[in-house]
């Protein structure tokens, strides 16, 4: 690995963290807990989604662990149930749909835009709130017996044919969803209304872009699945029959509904990752993102597609062949534009000067591993190979790719690569690329043995399976020890760093985004002043300018 | 090699023996589906070998030490139109030709032999038209279209074979038909698929393909004395149907001779094809179906028959081509024991056959 | 800052905003506060239109399916009180708009006058709803609570609404048995609205007291602003609510 670096860091033996700084500005437990500070959300967000993610691990683990060998002998077929359910609830609704919007887009996109806070500083805390709440609501049905819908709530199973804590979960995710409306519209109303002088749209950074367009799918997916969650509940305790075929009801309605916001909701998790990328890849090689507007417009275009998509979960379920030809189509258009984006990065390296830090790593894994799940996407968007695919491991391969390779992969360069802004200070480097290999190698031991599982047939969900298939899930299950510890050695160094770290100072990798110009840990009002925005987005020549002037004075 | 611990060779022993990349191919479709796979696959890796190389070598290219002063470039349209282009005219033709064969497995040939498939948690029942049951497997002839009718008769279930490439839901309230050939004898997995409570994982069963004459010696060893066009008629006789549906001129039902596959007017003018699943409805929901020229009177069987004696149901209105077979039937009725219209106990009848709701 | 290399240009240094007292900090200007939240009450309503839609959507699926069942259910619902409710609604709308054009003249007195008479008139509806409601309770048409299809199986047993729908006849049972997801729609439907109206009316107890504390009469008038389109959207649910439950059927 080569040594070269950008990271400048100021002189340590004279370099403070700020005085006042928003951590700092205030002190007691009931500051942060009735703060308005987009930051300190963030961080609030930060702690825990970290928490959901481990919980969710956890049961990961003990996922890994049931599966390594055929019979169900840790555990009973019932509790292997409800442990995967609650993994897939727990992962979705409490890490993944928050995970980069609520933590560093919370954090960054006022300070991007050049804005003192989100517009409704009060909104964002209630929707930490709601999460909290819903975070809460869900562990307390994990606890009292938890609940084996699995988290599609599949109809009429889940509304008449189990005696588990489906009214609670149900209760817990319809909330989180409105955690999840408010901050993306609070996200819109921020970039639509509060972005400074000069800042253009298409002077905005791609993560902003790549947030925006998360945030329009959340507050138009989110609502549908809230109802359809209520028509559940209602369902469930009244036996109405809406989704009832003895009472006249269509269980395909509930699908539908279920996956107008499901499906959108994979473009929630993977988008803002995306955004992330687009910062981190410009930064290490120096350059402006090739083709920005491509980039630009390619989340929207998602966003867009994203809605109209849904039914490719029914293709075996009986839907009409014209129905099953529009949304095949469709699901192949949206899979253009994440194309284009893979490309348009990897050009961006093109003729930089690159070098690779951590969170360059992390991005180079992503960039990997995104192309395989988006590559396996169309395995499943064909209809014909839909047929055998689905419902097997295959799907359960392909979506770990694209969210746990791809989603995690840019969850973790983002905290790496704004760590600095966040706290002040510098994460360890040398063990903070060994975590990034160990994450990409465990990651691929662990799911690529899957794609071959799912292609031989064994069913998702699936508790016991026939022995010719154990040879595979060992080796799956042999990878998920080595991710874990690739997420466990984050959380310990970048504690450690909390205290230990390097003093970052304002800009250790040259960046050129207007968080990068203001002291780390930002004040609690961002900007001394309202920042006046005369350059284009990743002007690196601008910022050479701007040391040449500071040098100067 | 006695180094190496017992268990890890035993590993290695397995894996090498049962190594495979993708299910036997068994059936007619199974090569057609596995053309386009691999075309899928080559695809995929022609696409991430690109990315990674472009990559690694720009990587390398222009790491730092080697080209310390970036070139800033603002994009390029020829390029950016390129991997736009090449991407969607190759998705395209995978959306071409996977639908091609999504048609070909959900649309059955007309001479396909029809075999009933009833699934329950957690359990596969296949009721054959020649009366054979069947719990967790299902014996199939090779060189033969079978198509099967599938339906649930409580949450969604997936009845799924992969050496056959084939896949459908079996959902509660209605059918849904999947067809195939198959191609070589052989013992197959079946699952079920889509999750369905506690013992989706054992919800498992072998599709036991047979050589035809095989198959005619098991259909000869395993036949329970009545087809299943038979139980459904000693049904139709013990509900009481014959006392409208009875064929005489002045006769309160429709006369039910050929009507399977004909057009029938409804009450409201819609014109309808008389499918399996129009027949399945017009027991459960009659008065949505009423045929033109009949009163609404025909109460509904909801809850009285189980998906089993409506398939038994289903098959023998389908067998039904002439007035005169009917007829019959009605005259059976009154051989039989007193009922009220509701299906005869398990012991009243002969076989057994346990068309009756449980 | 010693480590900085790099100064963020500041707009207009050293200049100082005059803030009005209501503006939040992080605002340049009070427009662009009003502007926000503005735009903020938009894009809520419009979550709240998906939230409705996939009601909406279950409607048509349904009514489409089982058309006579949805005809002689929907014969049930009482024309008068619904028409009644509609009127109730609207003059509440009408009393909230004059609330916020008495916001934006300063006029502290009317302001109050409007928001209570829009508070009672929004009482009066919930009030109105509760006796329909009842009435579907008496006659066991809350769906999943010993529904009973009774009045639709044999229409006379229910003379009082059989005498105004003569031309109703008797539903065979199979069908009949379908007026529970129209009930079902209903409850649901009407319920959301109404706990909707019951949280506009929770805030507009709310506004009150600030109200005549003066709070809106200031200058800073997006809150009533706000409350008002949200209000006027409840409304405007109902104004699709009525003719698709209660007229929709009848000739």
């Amino acid at each position: 690995m080569s040594t070269a670096t950008i990271v400048s860091l100021p002189d340590q033996s004279t370099a403070r963290i700020p005085r006042m700084n928003f951590m700092s500005k205030e002190k007691g437990l009931l500051s942060w807990l009735l703060t308005g500070d987009h930051k300190r959300i963030a961080m609030l967000y930060l702690v825990s989604i970290t928490f959901f993610f481990f919980i969710g691990g956890a049961m990961a683990g003990l996922i890994r662990l049931e599966l390594l060998t055929p019979q169900s002998d840790l555990m009973a077929t019932d509790t292997y149930n409800k442990v995967f359910s609650m993994h897939g609830i727990v992962m979705i609704f409490f890490f993944l749909v928050p995970s980069v919007p609520a933590t560093i887009g919370n954090f960054l996109i006022p300070i991007m835009i050049g804005a003192k806070d989100l517009a409704l500083p009060k909104i964002n805390l209630l929707s930490w709130y709601l999460y909290m709440a819903a975070g809460m609501l869900g562990l307390y049905a994990m606890a009292t017996g938890g609940v084996d819908t699995g988290w599609t709530f599949t109809t009429p199973l889940s509304t008449h044919y189990l005696n588990t804590n489906v009214i609670t979960t149900g209760l817990a995710i319809f909330i989180a969803g409105f955690s999840s409306i408010f901050t993306g519209l609070n996200f819109i109303v921020t970039i639509h209304k509060m972005r400074c002088p000069g800042m253009t749209w298409f002077r905005l950074p791609l993560f902003v872009w790549s947030n925006y367009a998360a945030s329009i799918l959340m507050v138009l997916g989110t609502p549908v699945l809230a109802i359809t969650l209520v028509l559940v509940v209602l369902e469930r305790t009244a036996g109405i029959g809406v989704f009832d075929p003895a009472k006249g009801g269509d269980p395909l309605l509930f699908q539908h509904l279920f996956w107008f916001y499901s499906h959108p909701a994979v473009y929630i998790m993977i988008l803002p990752g995306m955004g992330v990328i687009s910062e981190t890849v410009s930064t290490f090689s120096r350059k402006r993102v090739f083709g920005y507007t491509a980039v630009a417009f390619s989340s929207v275009a998602i966003a867009v597609f994203g809605f109209f998509v849904w039914a490719h979960h029914m293709f075996i379920m009986g839907i009409s062949n014209y129905s099953m030809l529009v949304f095949s189509l469709l699901t192949m258009l949206v899979a253009v534009p994440s194309a284009i984006k893979i490309f348009n990065w990897a050009f961006t390296l093109y003729k930089g000067s690159i070098t690779f830090e951590t969170p360059m790593l992390y991005s180079f894994g992503f960039m990997g591993l995104f192309t395989i799940g988006g590559l396996t996407g169309v395995f499943l968007a064909s209809s014909g190979t839909d047929i055998h695919l689905t419902e097997t491991y295959f799907i359960v391969a392909h979506f770990h790719f694209v969210m746990v390779g791809g989603m995690l992969m840019a969850f973790l360069a983002g905290v790496h690569f704004w760590w600095p802004k966040m706290t002040g200070r510098m994460y360890p480097e040398k063990i903070s690329q060994l975590a990034a290999l160990v994450t990409f190698i465990g990651f691929n031991f662990t799911f690529f043995p899957q794609f071959i599982l799912g292609t031989l047939g064994m069913p998702r969900r699936y508790a016991t399976y026939p022995p010719e298939f154990q040879v595979l899930n060992v080796f799956s299950t042999a990878g998920a020890t080595i991710l874990g510890v690739g997420y466990l050695l984050p959380i310990l160094y970048l504690t450690w760093s909390l205290k230990y770290g390097e003093i970052a100072g304002d800009n250790p990798w040259q960046a050129t985004g207007l968080e990068w110009q203001i002291q780390s840990p930002p004040l609690t009002e961002n900007f001394p002043a309202i920042p006046i925005m005369d350059h284009e987005a990743y002007d690196y020549e601008w910022l050479e300018g701007q040391k040449e002037k500071v040098a100067s004075v | 090699m006695s180094h190496i611990s017992p268990v890890l060779w035993q590993f290695l022993v397995k894996w090498l023996t049962n190594f495979a990349l993708y299910p036997p191919q068994a059936s007619k479709i199974a090569p057609q589906f596995d053309a386009l796979y691999f075309f899928m696959v080559l695809v995929s890796l022609i696409g991430l070998t690109i990315v990674i190389l472009l990559i690694t070598s720009f990587s390398i290219m222009y790491r730092q030490k080697a080209h310390p002063v970036p070139v800033q470039i603002e994009g390029s349209t020829m390029l950016e139109a390129t991997w736009t282009i090449i991407p969607l005219g190759l998705f395209l033709i995978m959306f071409v030709w996977g639908a091609l064969i999504y048609f070909r497995v959900y649309t059955p040939p007309a001479n396909a032999m029809n075999i009933y498939v009833v699934g329950k948690q957690w359990m596969w029942k296949a009721e054959h038209p020649g009366g054979q049951h069947e719990i967790n497997s299902l014996h199939i002839p090779t060189g033969r279209a079978i198509q099967l009718t599938l339906i649930s008769q409580d949450v969604f279930h997936s009845f799924s074979i992969p050496a056959f490439r084939v896949k459908r839901e079996a959902i509660p309230g209605r059918y849904t038909t999947v067809w195939f050939e198959a191609t070589t004898p052989g013992t197959y997995h079946l699952f079920c698929t889509q999750y369905c409570g506690t013992d989706h994982s054992h919800m498992i069963g072998d599709i036991v393909v047979l050589t035809p004459d095989d198959y005619k010696r098991w259909l000869a060893t395993s036949t329970s004395g009545a087809s299943l066009a038979q139980n459904g008629e000693r049904l139709f006789a013990s509900l009481s149907c014959t006392a409208c549906h009875n064929a005489r001129p002045d006769a309160r039902g429709p006369n039910l001779a050929n009507v399977y596959g004909s057009k029938l007017t409804l009450a409201n003018g819609q014109s309808q094809l008389a499918d399996e699943a129009f027949l399945r409805d017009a027991i459960l929901n009659p008065s949505q179906h009423v045929t033109q020229g009949f009163a609404p009177i025909m109460p509904t069987y909801q809850g009285q028959v189980s998906e089993d004696g409506v398939i038994a149901l289903v098959e023998y209105i389908k067998q039904l081509n002439s007035d005169y077979r009917i007829q019959q039937t009605t005259n059976t009725t009154s051989l039989l024991p007193e009922n009220d219209g509701k299906a005869t106990p398990t012991g009243q009848k002969p076989a057994g056959q346990g068309m009756v709701n449980q | 800052m010693s480590d900085s290399q790099v100064v963020v240009h500041g707009a207009a240094e050293g200049a100082h905003h005059e803030h009005l007292p209501y503006q939040r900090h992080h605002f340049e200007t009070y427009a662009q506060q009003s502007d926000a939240t503005n735009f903020a009450m938009w894009l809520f309503l419009l979550t709240e239109v998906m939230f409705f839609g996939g009601l909406f959507t279950a409607y048509l699926i349904y009514r489409n399916w089982y058309y006579p069942a949805f005809v002689e259910a929907s014969h049930q619902l009482d024309i008068f009180w619904g028409t009644a409710n509609t009127a109730v609604l609207i003059t509440s709308s009408f009393t909230m708009a004059m609330g916020v054009w008495c916001a934006e003249m300063k006029k502290q007195g009317a302001l109050v006058l409007c928001l209570v008479l829009t508070f009672i008139l929004g009482l009066g509806f919930l009030g109105i709803k509760t006796i329909e409601y009842k009435e579907k309770i008496e006659k066991h048409h809350v769906p999943g609570f010993h529904y009973s299809v009774q009045s639709f199986v044999n229409p006379s047993s229910d003379p009082e609404v059989h005498k105004k729908n003569p031309e109703d006849k008797p539903l065979p049972y199979d069908m009949a048995r379908h007026t529970e997801i129209y009930f079902f729609l209903y409850f649901a439907m009407t319920g959301m609205h109404a706990l909707h109206m019951i949280i506009g009316i929770a805030l507009l107890g709310f506004m009150i007291v600030r109200a005549r504390a003066g709070a809106y009469t200031t200058g800073h008038v997006t809150y009533v602003e706000n409350f008002g389109l949200y209000w006027h959207f409840v409304d405007i649910i109902w104004i699709y609510l009525f003719p698709l439950l209660y007229l929709i059927s009848r000739h």
